[in-house]
Parts: C-alpha cells; sequence; structure tokens
C-alpha cells in the first residue's frame, strides 16, 4: 500500500517535473484571449464595431457582450477566424456598419480645408498633421484608412482613396 | 495568335503517384512467385478478394467524400495496400478474414483520416495487428512450407478456394493436418519450453540461415526492394537503419548468449523483417520525410522489432513496431530539418 | 607562352537536377547578325533599379546608340536607341513583366553609319550611362554591382547556362571569346579583384576550348578557366559559388561577402564593345528555339525587337505552336502574345508545340515521399512547405525558410502527385510579404491609437485642472480682491521699473 502510494507519488512528481520543464521550453502562445482576438481584428481603430478601438472590441467579444461579425474592415475572413478562435456559430459578415478598409487613404483637399483641426482629434491614430489656421495633411504610411475623419470635416473636404501598393509605389 | 500561359517549371512531371505504386507491385512479382511456390495459392486468392473489396470501399468512400473516383481510384494505393496486407496474412485464411482486413485498411485507417497522403499509419500493417489481435487463431495457422522432405499434404487451387469461400476441407483432412507453426512461432514456444536455439533448429522448418521457404522468399523480397532503391521509389535511409539495426542488436545479443538468441542473420531471413524494411517501412506518407528523420525511423523499427520479437507476446514485431514508430513521425520530422542554404543550424 | 590555368572542381551541385538539354537544335548554325526589324518597343524600365528622365520625345530622331532614359538613382542603367529611327511613340506597352511605359521607335529602312568613338577609360559612371547591365537574367546595374563590391578579391565570369534550350552563352563564348577574356580584365581592374574565374558547364566542350584558345592569346595568368559538372541550376550565383568552393552564401548576404562578384559573360562581352568603341548596350544574343521555330537559332538582336519578328527571322512558326516562353523551360515566363518585346534580360525565346507541353495533369494529394527535398539546391523541405502554403502558416513558413527558396522548379519536375510546388511558393511569397506588412501596420496602429488615447487623456486632465483652478478663485471673493490687488501691483512694478533704472 504504502509503496503503491510512494510510486504513484514519484510518477506524478517526475511527469508533473517534465511538463513544467516543457511549458517552460517550448515557446506558448499567448493565452490571454483578449490579445489571441485582438491579433485577429485588422487593428486599424476605426470603430465602425460601436466599441472603442480594437482593444476594446477583443475585450467585449472575450466576456461574451459582442458578436463577432461587427468588423467590416476584417472582412468575412476575421468572422471565420473568430468563429474558430472561438467555437462560436459562423455569422455572415454585418455589411451595414460601414467600409473602413486598408486599402483605402483619407487624401485632405488643401485648396478647401479651413486648418479647423476637427479632424486632428478624431483620427485615432493621429495620422493627420496641422494646427489650428494652417492646412492639415494625411501622414500616408500612417493613415489606416477608418474614415473616422470624414464627418467631423465642416467643409467636407476629405476624401478616401485607394491605397498604391508597395509594387505601384 | 494564342498562346498558353503557365507558371513555371514548363516541364512536364518525371513520375507518378500511379507509375509509382506500379513499381511497387512490379517489385513484388518474384517473391510472390516463390510465396505461391511454397505455401500454395492462397496468396493470389488473398489478393484477388482483397483486391476487389478494397476498390469497392474505396470507390465507395470516395463517393460518399464527393471526390471524383476515377481518378482517385486509378492511383493504385489501395492494391498496394491490399497486396501487402496479404503478404503478410496466413496463406490458408477464410474469405471473410481478408475482407475484414482490407475494410479496416481502406475505411479505418486511410479515408477516415482523410484519404491517401493523410493518414498517420500505415494502413496494412495497422490492418494486421486489428486482426492478429481480434482473430489470433485465423491469424497464427501457417502452412509448412511445399518442400520435398516435408511431409504434409498440400491443397491445390480449387481446394484452397474452396476452403477460402466456404471453410471446406477435402474429405479426410483435417485443419491440423495441414498447417504447422512459422518459425518464429516455434522458436517462441521453444524458447518458452526452456529449449536452446539448437535444439529448436532441429526441427525441418529450419533451413540454412532462416525459415525454409522464407528464405528464398525474403530473398525475392530483397531484390524487388533493391530494384525500388534503383527505380528511386525508396531511399536507402530507412532499409539500411532498419536491417542495420536489427543485424546489429541481433549480432550483440547473440554474442552474449547463441543458445537463447537466434543468429543476426536468422532475424533478417526470417518473417517480415525485409518485407518490412523495403516495402512497409518505407511507405512515405506515414514514414518520416526529412533524410535524417528516416534513419531514425528506421533505426526504430528495428530496435522494436527485436524487442517484440525477443520479449514481446507476439513472434513477429514488425507490424507493432512500425505502428509504434508512425506514432513518432511528427516529432522525428520536427527535429530533423535540414539546415537551409546559407543559414547557420 | 604560358599554359592556361585551369581551377580543378571536384565537385558537383548535391541536389539538383540532371535534365534533358534540348541545347543542340540551336547550336548548329553561328550568331545570326542581321535581324534588322521594322519597330521597336524598348521598355523603359527594363533593369532592377529606377529609371530616369526620358530623354526624346513623340516624333524625334534618333541615332542608334543615343541614350533615350537617362540612368536614375543608383542602382540604375540608362537606356539607349538600338538603331536609327523615329521615335512614334511614348506609350504604355505590354512588356514582359506587364503593361509599362515603352518608346516606340521606327526604324530607318537603310541603316546610318556608324562611328566607333572609343572613350579610352572605363569607370563605374560610364557603365550606368552605357546603359550596362547583368545579361544572365537578373538585370542588375553592373556599375552599381561593380560599386557595391568594391575590393572584391575575385571575380567570377558566370559561363554555366544550365537551363533547358537556353544557348546564347554558349555560342557567344565560342564566337567571342576573347572578347570576354578582355571584357573579363576590365571588370577585374574595375574592381581591384586579385584573379578571375571563366566557369563554363562540361556539357559545353566547344566553348570551354574557345575559352582555352582565347585565354591563351590573352597571357594573363590571373585569369583561369574552370569546367562545372552540368546539373541543372548550376548556374544559379549561389550555386555556382557552392560548387566552385564549397561555401555557402549566408541569406540576407551577397556572393561579395565571401570575396565573390558574379557577372554573366555576356556582360563581360558587352563591357569589351563598350570599351573598344565606345557602343552602349543596345543588342544581345537571343536563342530562339523550341519544336516550334522552322530555324532555331541564336540571334543579335536589337534590345525591343518584337518576338513575333524574331521568329519570323528564324523561318517562322511550326507545328501546332501552344505556348511561348521568355527564358529557359524551367525558370521562363510563358507569354501570351508574341506582340511583345524583348528587353535586356530575354536571353531565350522557347516555342513549344502541343504535343509538348504538360497535359491536364490533375494535382493529386502529397504524399512525402521526399522527393522534392532530394532535388532541392536550397536544401529545402518542399514537401512541408507545401503544407504549410495550403493552410496559410505563415509563421511556419518562415521558420521553414521559405524565401530561400530560388524559384528553380526542381521540385515541381519530380512531383509524383503532379504539384505545382514552385507556383504555390511564389504566391506564398508574396501572401508572407503582405501579410508581415499588414501585421506591422496592425501594430503600428494599436499603438499609435492607444498613444492617441493617453493624449486626449492628458489634454482632457489639464483642462480639467485648469477649470477647476478658475472656479476655485472665482468662487472665494477674498481671493480675488487679493488677486486683484496683486496684479495692480506688478503692473505697477512694470511701469515704474523703467523709470527707475
Amino acid at each position: 500500500m504504502l509503496t503503491a502510494a510512494a510510486t504513484l507519488a514519484l510518477i506524478a512528481a517526475v511527469v508533473g517535473g517534465l511538463l513544467w520543464l516543457a511549458d517552460r521550453r517550448v515557446p506558448q502562445r499567448s493565452a490571454d484571449p483578449v490579445h489571441r482576438i485582438e491579433a485577429l481584428l485588422p487593428r486599424i481603430q476605426c470603430g465602425q464595431c460601436g466599441f472603442a478601438g480594437c482593444l476594446a472590441y477583443a475585450k467585449a467579444i472575450a466576456d461574451g457582450g459582442a458578436a463577432i461579425n461587427l468588423c467590416p474592415p476584417g472582412g468575412q475572413e476575421t468572422v471565420d477566424q473568430l468563429a474558430i478562435l472561438l467555437g462560436r456559430e459562423r455569422l455572415a459578415l454585418d455589411e451595414h456598419r460601414g467600409s473602413a478598409s486598408l486599402a483605402q487613404i483619407a487624401l485632405i483637399d488643401e485648396a478647401v480645408c479651413i486648418g479647423c483641426n476637427l479632424c486632428l482629434r478624431a483620427c485615432p491614430v493621429d495620422a493627420i498633421i496641422g494646427a489650428p489656421q494652417f492646412m492639415h495633411t494625411v501622414i500616408a504610411d500612417e493613415c489606416t484608412g477608418c474614415e473616422l475623419c470624414l464627418a467631423p470635416c465642416p467643409v467636407d473636404c476629405i476624401s478616401m482613396r485607394p491605397r498604391l501598393s508597395e509594387a505601384n509605389a | 495568335m494564342e498562346f498558353r500561359v503557365t507558371p513555371a517549371p514548363h516541364r512536364e512531371p518525371r513520375t507518378s503517384i500511379t507509375k509509382t505504386m506500379r513499381r511497387v507491385l512490379l517489385a513484388l512479382i518474384p517473391a510472390a512467385i516463390a510465396y505461391v511456390a511454397f505455401f500454395g495459392w492462397g496468396l493470389v486468392i488473398n489478393i484477388v478478394i482483397g483486391g476487389c473489396v478494397a476498390l469497392a470501399a474505396e470507390a465507395a468512400c470516395l463517393r460518399l467524400r464527393r471526390y471524383p473516383v476515377g481518378i482517385h481510384l486509378r492511383d493504385g494505393s489501395a492494391l498496394v495496400t491490399t497486396v501487402l496486407l496479404a503478404f503478410a496474412m496466413p496463406p490458408l485464411a477464410p474469405w471473410w478474414l481478408m475482407t475484414i482486413g482490407v475494410l479496416i485498411a481502406i475505411v479505418l485507417a486511410k479515408q477516415v483520416y482523410g484519404g491517401l497522403g493523410l493518414n498517420p499509419f500505415n494502413p496494412a500493417m495497422v490492418a494486421y495487428v486489428a486482426l492478429l489481435v481480434s482473430f489470433p487463431l485465423q491469424m497464427t495457422t501457417w502452412l509448412p512450407p511445399m518442400i520435398g522432405d516435408l511431409d504434409y499434404p498440400h491443397l491445390g487451387f480449387l481446394a484452397t478456394l474452396e476452403y477460402s469461400l466456404f471453410g471446406r476441407l477435402p474429405p479426410g483432412l483435417t485443419l491440423d493436418a495441414i498447417t504447422g507453426a512459422t518459425p518464429l512461432d516455434m522458436l517462441k514456444t521453444g524458447l518458452g519450453g526452456m529449449q536452446t536455439i539448437a535444439e529448436i533448429r532441429v526441427s525441418p522448418l529450419f533451413g540454412d540461415f532462416g525459415g525454409r521457404g522464407w528464405e528464398w522468399i525474403n530473398s525475392f523480397i530483397g531484390l524487388g526492394g533493391l530494384y525500388l532503391l534503383y527505380a528511386g521509389v525508396i531511399r536507402w535511409q530507412i532499409p539500411t537503419a532498419m536491417l542495420g539495426t536489427l543485424f546489429g542488436v541481433a549480432t550483440l545479443m547473440y554474442v552474449i548468449d547463441p543458445s537463447r538468441f537466434p543468429s543476426p542473420v536468422f532475424h533478417l531471413f526470417t518473417g517480415a523483417a525485409i518485407l518490412g524494411a523495403f516495402f512497409i517501412a518505407t511507405d512515405p506518407v506515414s514514414g518520416a520525410t526529412t533524410d535524417r528523420g528516416r534513419l531514425i525511423f528506421g533505426a526504430g523499427v528495428g530496435l522494436l522489432t527485436y524487442v517484440i520479437r525477443t520479449w514481446g507476446g507476439y513472434p513477429d514485431g514488425v507490424s507493432f513496431a512500425v505502428l509504434l514508430m508512425n506514432l513518432c513521425v511528427p516529432l522525428i520530422d520536427r527535429f530533423t530539418h535540414p539546415r537551409v542554404y546559407g543559414t547557420k543550424l | 607562352m604560358k599554359e592556361v590555368r585551369q581551377v580543378q572542381v571536384d565537385r558537383r551541385l548535391a541536389r539538383g537536377l540532371r535534365l534533358n538539354a534540348h541545347k543542340t537544335m540551336s547550336t548548329t548554325a553561328p550568331i545570326d547578325t542581321s535581324l534588322r526589324p521594322k519597330r521597336l518597343i524598348v521598355g523603359v524600365k527594363q533593369q532592377l533599379g529606377a529609371p530616369g528622365e526620358i530623354l526624346v520625345a513623340t516624333g524625334d530622331r534618333v541615332r542608334a546608340g543615343q541614350k533615350t532614359v537617362a540612368a536614375g538613382e543608383p542602382p540604375s542603367a540608362a537606356m539607349h536607341a538600338p538603331l536609327d529611327g523615329t521615335v512614334s511613340a511614348i506609350e504604355d506597352r505590354a512588356l514582359p513583366t506587364g503593361l509599362g511605359k515603352a518608346i516606340v521607335i521606327e526604324v530607318d529602312a537603310v541603316p546610318g553609319e556608324t562611328v566607333s568613338s572609343p572613350p579610352g577609360y572605363l569607370d563605374v559612371t560610364l557603365l550606368r550611362e552605357a546603359g550596362i547591365v547583368g545579361l544572365g537574367g537578373a538585370v542588375f546595374p553592373t556599375g552599381d554591382k561593380v560599386t557595391y563590391a568594391d575590393h572584391c578579391p575575385t571575380l567570377l565570369i558566370n559561363g554555366a547556362e544550365c537551363e533547358p534550350y537556353i544557348s546564347c552563352d554558349d555560342m557567344l563564348i565560342r564566337e567571342r571569346a576573347a572578347s570576354i577574356a578582355r571584357g573579363s580584365v576590365c571588370l577585374m581592374e574595375l574592381c581591384d579583384a586579385h584573379e578571375c574565374i571563366i566557369a563554363i558547364e562540361s556539357d559545353k566542350p566547344e566553348a570551354f576550348w574557345a575559352m582555352t584558345g582565347a585565354l591563351h592569346e590573352l597571357d594573363d595568368n590571373r585569369l583561369s578557366l574552370a569546367e562545372v559538372p552540368t546539373v541543372y541550376p548550376a548556374g544559379g550565383e549561389r550555386q555556382l559559388i557552392q560548387v566552385l568552393t564549397g561555401l555557402e552564401v549566408p541569406v540576407g548576404s551577397y556572393p561579395p561577402e565571401l570575396g565573390y562578384l558574379c557577372q554573366n559573360v555576356a556582360t563581360a562581352a558587352a563591357v569589351d564593345d563598350l570599351v573598344r568603341t565606345g557602343v552602349p548596350l543596345t543588342h544581345r544574343v537571343v536563342t530562339v528555339t523550341g519544336e516550334g521555330v522552322a530555324q532555331p537559332r541564336n540571334v543579335w538582336a536589337p534590345i525591343g525587337t518584337p518576338i513575333a519578328d524574331l521568329i519570323a527571322h528564324c523561318g517562322g512558326y511550326t507545328g501546332d505552336v501552344a505556348r511561348l516562353i521568355m527564358g529557359g523551360s524551367m525558370m521562363g515566363l510563358a507569354l501570351p502574345s508574341d506582340t511583345i518585346a524583348i528587353t535586356k534580360a530575354t536571353n531565350c525565346i522557347v516555342v513549344e508545340t502541343a504535343e509538348e507541353i504538360r497535359g491536364d495533369f490533375s494535382e493529386r494529394p502529397c504524399i512525402r515521399c521526399g522527393d522534392c527535398a532530394y532535388v532541392c539546391p536550397a536544401t529545402l523541405l518542399p514537401q512541408e512547405l507545401y503544407r504549410h502554403t495550403v493552410s496559410h502558416n505563415w509563421e511556419q513558413l518562415e521558420a521553414l525558410h521559405l524565401n530561400e527558396c530560388i524559384e528553380c522548379g526542381c521540385c515541381d519536375v519530380v512531383c509524383p502527385s503532379h504539384i505545382l510546388l514552385t507556383e504555390h511558393f511564389r504566391v506564398a511569397k508574396r501572401g508572407a510579404r503582405v501579410h508581415a506588412e499588414e501585421v506591422r501596420r496592425a501594430e503600428r496602429a494599436a499603438d499609435r491609437f492607444s498613444e492617441h488615447e493617453r493624449r486626449l487623456e492628458a489634454q482632457l486632465v489639464a483642462q480639467r485642472a485648469q477649470h477647476e483652478t478658475l472656479k476655485a478663485t472665482a468662487r472665494n471673493p477674498l481671493d480675488r480682491a487679493a488677486a486683484l490687488e496683486a496684479a495692480k501691483q506688478r503692473a505697477a512694478a512694470k511701469r515704474g521699473a523703467p523709470s527707475e533704472s
């Protein structure tokens, strides 16, 4: 009886130790569900899901409070990946939320811009530079195509243009 | 003028799965002839029954999976599996034994995993092991070889077919009268009964270096294996590593105690060692795929074969050894990636 | 006279393939120099690196050798008009690499007089201005390559033309070995090399003997010859160095790191032409071959010749023509039309008939036979890469070094499952690049967003604090009075201060 218990304890200790070693040595993917969900999102921070940024949306999904099909820039592909990751039902993308996409870029018509500063606050990634009463311009490489600057502009001087791919640039 | 636009390289592929499988079957023909000469027509009957069942089962599975049946059936992999299983089966077997075996191989071991290329275990060996543990009596009922000085009655083609289909033997014969143990069986029982190797080998079933009859069949299988090597169907790593390890370990034990451990040559030329080395362990789908990985894989099969033969509960161990090593393949492959040009290890 | 030095090559390419070369059909006739097409379509960007300004306009008369496009930011090289004629258009045309700007030249019926004017010197700028680029296929501007490889001890002249069908370098060596040797000496002096190895594959004995003769005559013991065993793709820069030296060019760096500068034999010949006659790079040898061409041969063709003119010059099409390949049959590009014109990179045009073409081989499942790994010159595991390309597993693809695939096509040829491995890898390389870019952007956007949030938050906090202070002072009348008094005093002090001083 004592021998059996001791043997089992020894086996448990050895195997446990091995597992612990393996856990230390093998690089783990992040176990944090929020982080893994966020990694699947396109992270362009457009807010079209109705949450303040992609991290907030990821948290909402992880809490179970949000549907997985609210991200238009991610497209159906992101919805599918989320469904697989979370084991949820595969939904169709909610296409009415907007058209933000990495494939586009904001362009300010500098002849029309009045330097009102409103778009600067709206831009989630600070990709617009300018100062009050000075013309604004978009840093092309930082713009994520989120369209959040369109609505605040009082003179409608911002338009979305297709982004030139690396090959064309 | 219209020109076809295709991606480079613009060359015809040199070979195909069908050609590869055809070569494997071709390589087994001399051994099959020897097999029939020593053990009667049972092999041919098993192949025919198994072949029909295999093709039907494969077609049905492909149909269910909505795959184009014609193209996939034509690759010949189902036939190769059948023939390898038939080589491992006893020559005198009822039809349902082969049928069950082939169904297990094609449906359970192959199609369930996604068909050709995706089965983690060697289908023929899965089927063989399943039969061996389920129907031990039928699977160990072997015929003695047809050699002049062995006084056993032998069955002709029709008698064998009748036994296979209806289980009837010619009048005046009993199963016990025409069947016997395999040399490996006899070795196992004898050693269990505290006999020495020398005493066991007095039996007329043992030849110069292996089981009688088996020596020849295995030589022809080896010849077929060399053809496969020459034709580039298999690479040298797995056969060399497997036979080398088996030979090495057997030599070591033989040197330690020749009365209890048979000679290394006996180990090579009896049972399924050579068939396993050239035709079974070299199955590309379930085996290791890197060069170093194949050496490890082959060595593992050889070592396990010896261990199971010597200390295990079954006389031969190739099938178990191959399946056990199949389990290790993902790990072996992962740790044996070759160094890529221009990179450091 | 001294013996010609030979470098003993006791090594062969460990992997790779022996292929049916199809070369003899185009090496029976000498190089044909009589081609003079009616119209040239000269692509503006023909080398690696950006082109410069276009120097001609529609309607301009151009002379042979006149510069039409200036060299741009390095790496770059200039372009020239190959023949006398008139610029009829500068517009987007179909080029081998896709739609691009091209200068269309209507060639004069009668050639004008050519004047030879040797420059009398050679430097890197001259190479750039003369439009000389690597003619082996990569078209890297030679001037810039030499600049990057300054003080490289060994110059390697690559005559190991390993791809099937192509024989332009073979014929060039046979006919102009002396010129190649002289050009090699010029290149050696440009990059301060101590020695030069001219590597020729063993299946080109005529070329080897021609070069031996040329070196004998030149009598320069810095130059030596190497006979490389014929295994495809031994002519690849990295593979050739491996065969000659046993060394591997480290990932992410170039041969000069190991002390080798590689140049193609045709590039060396072009350098010699430039030095002796001042003629820039306007022509090159193009192999026109395949079962679908009546008289296969090598042609000295002006850059910009439409492929249809080249084929017509070689007797036109014959048989059931089905495919047109620019380059060799392993790495070449299948073109949709023969109206496309050749560029500086075009070493070969193969016309295949319907009987020769890869039939309708459907892709079968991979059986992990490993034959692809057995022939991969980069020692990759194509069977594993393929698995991950199908599942878009970018991390694993990177770990397995997908980017080291040289797209030689060996794995395709041996695959029993007829999987288009090379094409899968090409697509996956692009996919991996796009994916990496997307991840970079996403992470950057997320970082900037959190920074943005923090900034707005800080602004809000500051505003609130200011507001609070104002409110607090506003509410307390005593403080207000005191503040007012203090302000008055400060003002008085300020007013009083200048008068006191």
